[in-house]
């Protein structure tokens, strides 16, 4: 009673609870992030003498690169591109088609444990390396050429695109795939009718994404040897030709923001 | 017609939804099944289809066992249950037609279904229906341009076009106005008096459930603690269902409200702006 009283008269205060309960827990670990920082910047070499001798070498790096010079180089300009969007376009389509698969296997709330794990762990593995890892190594396999490119960029769009369909089903609402269940539906049938109409929007937006995302790694992965505009950009680095390598710049700029329009244009009209 | 002995279904949490219930529902009959929430009436249901697997027990309709039946048996008889869900369940993406025309899914191949081409006997039986239901302007309208009351329409025609046995319906009216749902609630009896359909109806509102089934089930806990007439639910009835409560006002029967249209005013309910008839066509 008394206490009771007591609590309505003295205002009670109240704090958010903080994000880790343990104080010392919270302390400990707040001071061994900040020493760990001012290690790490202590460490950091910085050599100021060097970066600014270098100045004016990149202002002569940069300068190499105009005028840009689409004329001299044009036919090979002209045959890196079209390759590229070769590439571009046959490894999403080889990629998004083999991730229906394996995204549908990945989705918890329809497939069964050993194959949802099964396909996890394939998405992991593809996801965990980076599309000049795998050129390397399909380089390695396959020989230089855009067919080694076209392998990687496939295997790249699994992992991102499975990934990301497994994890759109598994936030789908269940009970209209419920409903179309309990019509006696097959299994193809249920997931034509109950499971595509729920993701197509996004899937559709993801695999323009995707396009945009394999044409710029197309250029990249011409570097380690898999075909494409990074071939010939390779090329035209190693023959220090600057404007040439300006005017392929120029160019994958001009198309990836062309593609952006583009995709922007299509996922406002698909949803 | 459809005869259930010692129906059990628990949980992989342990939890208990039903405890070996017998329940027997004859040709035409129109059960509404009522009691608190959790008490196993979505369970029930959801055994007979094996949306859920039971735990124990036998579920026969026309005879046939449903609860052992393989993948392509079971989905033979799944054609013969049609099923009214909660919230309606369109897939919202699809039109009207399609929500509809997916009632026959289990009829029809897959490649015939993947590209819409349905047989012509199915495409005039859904006009039909649509017309019976007073959604027939509406076929191509994307399921999401539509209002509650009209969902729950196409959901019933989606049922009734699988050509069912028996009717499943799970909670028709709980998102739906108190006007609606009673259109709903006669409409479903009424169709399935012209067919001469049984039907379970899970329902949470009593009175409604007075107003237009022929026989109540209580269900307490995974129990079934009454079976009779509608007339037959006292107050005592009622707090052994759902427990203790002031019952008066919903034992006194209220008459059947006096209304006069069975169909809403379309005009009113469209909530359709004009790029929805695009996208009707697109999806």
């Amino acid at each position: 009673m008394s206490a009771a009283n007591a609590a309505s008269a003295v205002p009670r205060v109240w704090r958010k609870p903080p994000l880790i309960k343990s104080a010392a827990l919270r302390w400990g670990i707040g001071i061994a992030v900040a020493l760990y920082l001012a290690a790490a910047f202590g460490t950091t070499e910085v050599n100021w003498g060097r970066v600014w001798e270098g100045l004016p070498r990149g202002a002569r790096f940069f300068a190499a690169f105009f005028p840009p010079d689409f004329t001299t180089r044009s036919s090979e300009i002209f045959d890196g591109i079209l390759e590229s969007i070769w590439m571009t376009v046959v490894a999403t389509a080889i990629g998004i088609v083999l991730s229906i698969p394996v995204g549908l296997g990945a989705a918890k709330n329809i497939a069964p444990a050993p194959v949802y794990y099964i396909c996890r762990g394939f998405l992991a593995v593809s996801r965990s390396f980076q599309e000049i890892i795998l050129a390397i190594f399909f380089v390695k396999l396959f020989g230089f050429g855009p067919f080694a490119g076209v392998v990687t960029l496939a295997f790249a769009t699994i992992g991102f695109y499975g990934k990301l369909l497994a994890e759109d089903i598994e936030d789908m609402d269940s009970s209209q795939a419920e409903a179309v269940r309990a019509t006696g539906a097959s299994w193809l049938q249920w997931v034509n009718f109950g499971i595509q109409p729920q993701v197509l929007p996004r899937m559709l937006g993801l695999a323009l994404y995707r396009v945009d995302i394999n044409f710029r790694e197309s250029a990249v992965v011409g570097i380690v040897g898999a075909g494409g505009i990074g071939a010939t950009l390779d090329t035209a680095f190693n023959r220090y030709e600057f404007d040439s390598a300006a005017a392929i710049l120029l160019v994958i700029i001009a198309i990836v923001m062309l593609m952006e329009y583009f995709s922007g244009f299509v996922r406002r009209w698909v949803q | 017609m459809l005869r259930i002995r010692g129906l059990t279904k628990r949980y992989r949490t342990g939890d208990l939804a039903l405890d070996k219930i017998d329940l027997d529902v004859a040709q035409g009959e129109v059960v509404a099944l009522i009691g608190p929430s959790g008490a196993g009436k979505s369970t029930l249901i959801r055994c007979i289809n094996r949306l859920v697997e039971p735990t124990a027990g036998t579920i026969a309709l026309n005879g046939v066992e449903l609860t052992t039946l393989g993948k392509g048996a079971l989905r033979r008889a799944r054609r013969k249950l049609g099923m009214i869900f909660q919230e309606y369940a369109l897939v919202e993406r699809l039109t009207v037609m399609e929500n509809v025309l997916s009632g026959r899914l289990g009829y029809v191949g897959f490649w015939r279904s993947y590209m819409r081409k349905f047989p012509q006997a199915d495409i005039d039986e859904a006009f039909r229906l649509l017309a019976r239901v007073g959604l027939d302007h509406m076929v191509d309208k994307r399921a999401d341009a539509l209002s509650g009351g009209q969902r729950q329409r196409v959901g019933i025609c989606r049922a009734l076009i699988q050509n069912p046995d028996l009717l499943l319906v799970d909670e028709p009216t709980a998102s739906l106005d108190p006007k609606t749902s009673r259109q709903i609630m006669r409409l479903i009896t009424e169709l399935c008096r012209e067919r001469n359909l049984s039907a379970i109806v899970n329902i949470h509102d009593v009175q409604l459930a007075q107003m237009f089934a022929s026989r109540i089930v209580g269900l307490r806990q995974g129990i079934i603690v009454y079976d009779g007439a509608p007339d037959g639910l006292t107050s005592d009835v009622l707090t052994r269902i759902y427990g203790e409560e002031d019952w008066s006002a919903t034992t006194k029967r209220s008459p059947e409200a006096d209304e006069d249209a069975d169909h809403e005013e379309p005009g009113a309910l469209e909530p359709a702006p004009l790029d929805r008839d695009r996208m009707a066509g697109l999806t």
